[in-house]
């Protein structure tokens, strides 16, 4: 279940409450979000859609403990974070938030294997329960023949089930996907897609994901869309319900 | 250890910046070792200064001799246990740039003087038994391949024109120290007296005297000086290491100069290595953010830069050293007429290493302290 009106019970996975984020650019202060409230269940699959510069990418830096708010507050699985200290915060990233971003961004010197790897040399895991969990990444995104390839030997959509085996394999309590298929061709962003539908499927991941294609936004669950700071679900926009309306 | 993979493979990231990194590295620390033990030849004298020698010069300058009528009044002073006296030769051996420093010595009192240059008792008998004979030390003795009993000619340019004077090996010295000075070659002063011309004789260069106390060096100076006060010979009469120094600063602020190439060697090779990991971090903003995206620490990421620059630093500091090791021996040979004594010992090697890991971490700091402070969401906002 997904609410935007901070009605949302304890058993929410992600609850945010008030959120706001405010830049100064100059003398000038840009409100990004303001007054944001969001509950989404375990297992839910939100896009965020939303014009240029609506703040999706600060909302989903800010769920992800890389950004920090002006005020309010998010917790994930009990846990508040928004005053963790920053090495607090990395030890969170790290226990529960798998990263997908729209330029892949794998390590272009360490094989598929190895950068799949990287989440894990963090964990006191032992070198062959490393390769036992980076092996069964790769074996769900349907790489296990190229796990000993370079970036750069792979086509964008292998680059980004690599970065999508990255994300998953330390099992995080949710996945956060920037523009996912936004560099990829029809193709590759339907595979990607459907990789993602089927980690939520059978694997009960929450994925929450920011796009701009409406193609891509209609194979979630749940489609929010982001206008003057606050979220409204897309059915509710249709029908005309004001900027913070009821989910 | 499970990092190293990640650490090696950003520093073969760009193999031909990392092959000349290291390559400058390894340049830098062999001309730094190499100014270390040149400076180290030049201030050898001072450093093997024994505290109970005193040297006694014309207060003029070196080059200008003293009569030898000086020795016994000296010796007479209280507390000057013995006396003896050098000239200095300047010959050559067959070629000119077969250069190396022969002293005219006093048979009588050399060993009781310099205690620590050891003869053996028979070469030594034999020596002072044979007017044209010659003691060598053990490193110029073996620059020239000589043997005891070998005919030794020099070709003086300061004691007549057509002088080739002729010797016989009798002996080897050592030195009790390792870093001592086996580069000198001994002659008679008989011999000397006899052969130079009318003009320089019953002149000798300097006076080296040994006394009971150090602690009566300034007043034994001091008498000598007042002894000869306003006479045709004035002396000046100064302690070894002060005398060695004196005669260093003959070449000018040899010091100074070495010390101000070091530096600049120095701060090229930070700025060199600086620039590198600057830029390899730059290029690497992204990757770094990742890193940090999904739970690195900013310690990490600062450990990384930081090995990085160390790896470098160590693998060039060991190359460099390397290269002291295989060329300050040939550099040696090549400069022997000009500096004597050039001595590579572990502790420049030490010193090198030790400048090699210190620039290593200079250099990372900088660059690391900019990607520990990183922003996640700044950087990939970069891409």
């Amino acid at each position: 279940m997904v609410k935007v009106d901070g009605t949302g019970n304890q058993s929410s996975l992600i609850q945010v409450r008030d959120l706001d984020k405010t830049y100064r650019r100059g003398g000038e202060e840009i409100h990004v979000l303001q007054g944001l409230n969001l509950d989404v269940s375990p297992g839910e699959f939100v896009a965020f859609m939303g014009p240029s510069g609506s703040g999706k990418t600060t909302l989903l830096n800010l769920m992800g403990g890389l950004d920090v708010p002006t005020r309010g507050s998010i917790t994930v699985a009990g846990d508040e974070i928004t005053h963790m200290s920053s090495g607090k915060l990395t030890e969170w990233r790290a226990r529960h938030v798998g990263f997908i971003f729209q330029m892949y961004n794998l390590i272009p010197v360490l094989t598929a294997f190895q950068n799949v790897e990287l989440p894990l040399l963090l964990t006191k895991l032992s070198k062959a329960e490393r390769r036992s969990h980076v092996e069964t990444a790769l074996s769900i995104v349907g790489l296990s023949d190229r796990m000993h390839h370079f970036p750069r030997q792979l086509s964008g959509g292998q680059e980004q089930r690599v970065t999508i085996a990255r994300a998953i394999v330390s099992d995080p309590t949710f996945l956060l996907c920037d523009e996912p298929t936004g560099d990829l061709d029809r193709k590759s962003a339907s595979e990607v897609m459907a990789l993602l539908e089927e980690l939520v499927k059978s694997h009960h991941k929450t994925v929450l994901m920011v796009t701009h294609d409406p193609l891509v936004a209609a194979r979630a669950q749940t489609t929010l869309h982001l206008d003057k700071g606050v979220l409204v679900e897309a059915s509710k926009l249709q029908q005309g319900v004001p900027a913070g309306g009821v989910a | 250890m499970k990092f190293a993979r990640i650490i090696w493979a950003n520093l073969l990231r760009k193999k031909v910046r990392l092959l000349l990194t290291i390559g400058s590295f390894a340049v830098a620390l062999f001309l730094f070792v190499f100014l270390a033990v040149v400076s180290d030849a030049f201030n050898r004298g001072a450093d093997l200064a024994s505290a109970d020698r005193l040297v006694v010069i014309n207060r003029t300058s070196i080059i200008n001799p003293l009569p030898l009528k000086y020795r016994d009044p000296i010796l007479r002073i209280p507390g000057v246990k013995v006396v003896t006296h050098n000239n200095w030769f300047g010959g050559t051996y067959i070629e000119e740039k077969n250069f190396f420093p022969q002293f005219v010595i006093d048979p009588q009192n050399q060993r009781q003087v310099f205690p620590e240059l050891v003869v053996p008792d028979d070469q030594w008998n034999t020596f002072v038994k044979d007017r044209v004979g010659a003691i060598a030390g053990a490193k110029l003795a073996d620059r020239f391949h000589w043997k005891i009993g070998d005919r030794i000619p020099i070709k003086t340019t300061l004691y007549g024109t057509n002088g080739v004077w002729e010797f016989n090996l009798d002996g080897i010295y050592h030195g009790k120290r390792q870093d001592a000075d086996e580069t000198q070659f001994w002659f008679q002063w008989d011999y000397f007296e006899e052969k130079v011309p009318e003009s320089f004789k019953g002149q000798i260069g300097w006076y080296i005297l040994k006394v009971d106390n150090p602690d009566d060096g300034p007043r034994i100076a001091k008498t000598i000086d007042d002894m000869y006060a306003n006479s045709p010979f004035e002396t000046k009469t100064e302690t070894e290491s002060a005398w060695a120094a004196g005669w260093v600063k003959q070449f000018g602020n040899i010091q100074k100069l070495i010390i101000s190439i070091g530096v600049v060697v120095f701060f090229t090779l930070l700025l060199v290595t600086g620039n590198t990991m600057a830029i390899s971090v730059r290029e690497r903003t992204s990757e770094l953010a990742v890193f940090k995206a999904i739970g690195y620490s900013d310690r990490a990421v600062l450990f990384f830069v930081l090995i990085e620059a160390l790896t470098i630093a160590l693998i060039g500091g060991i190359l460099g050293l390397g290269l002291a090791l295989v060329g300050v021996p040939l550099l040696r040979d090549a400069l022997s007429s000009v500096i004597q004594n050039i001595v590579l010992k572990w502790s420049f090697l030490g010193f090198g290493l030790l400048v090699a890991l210190f620039t290593g971490i200079l250099s990372g700091i900088l660059p690391g302290w900019g990607a520990m402070r990183l922003r996640v969401v700044n950087a990939l906002r970069r891409v």
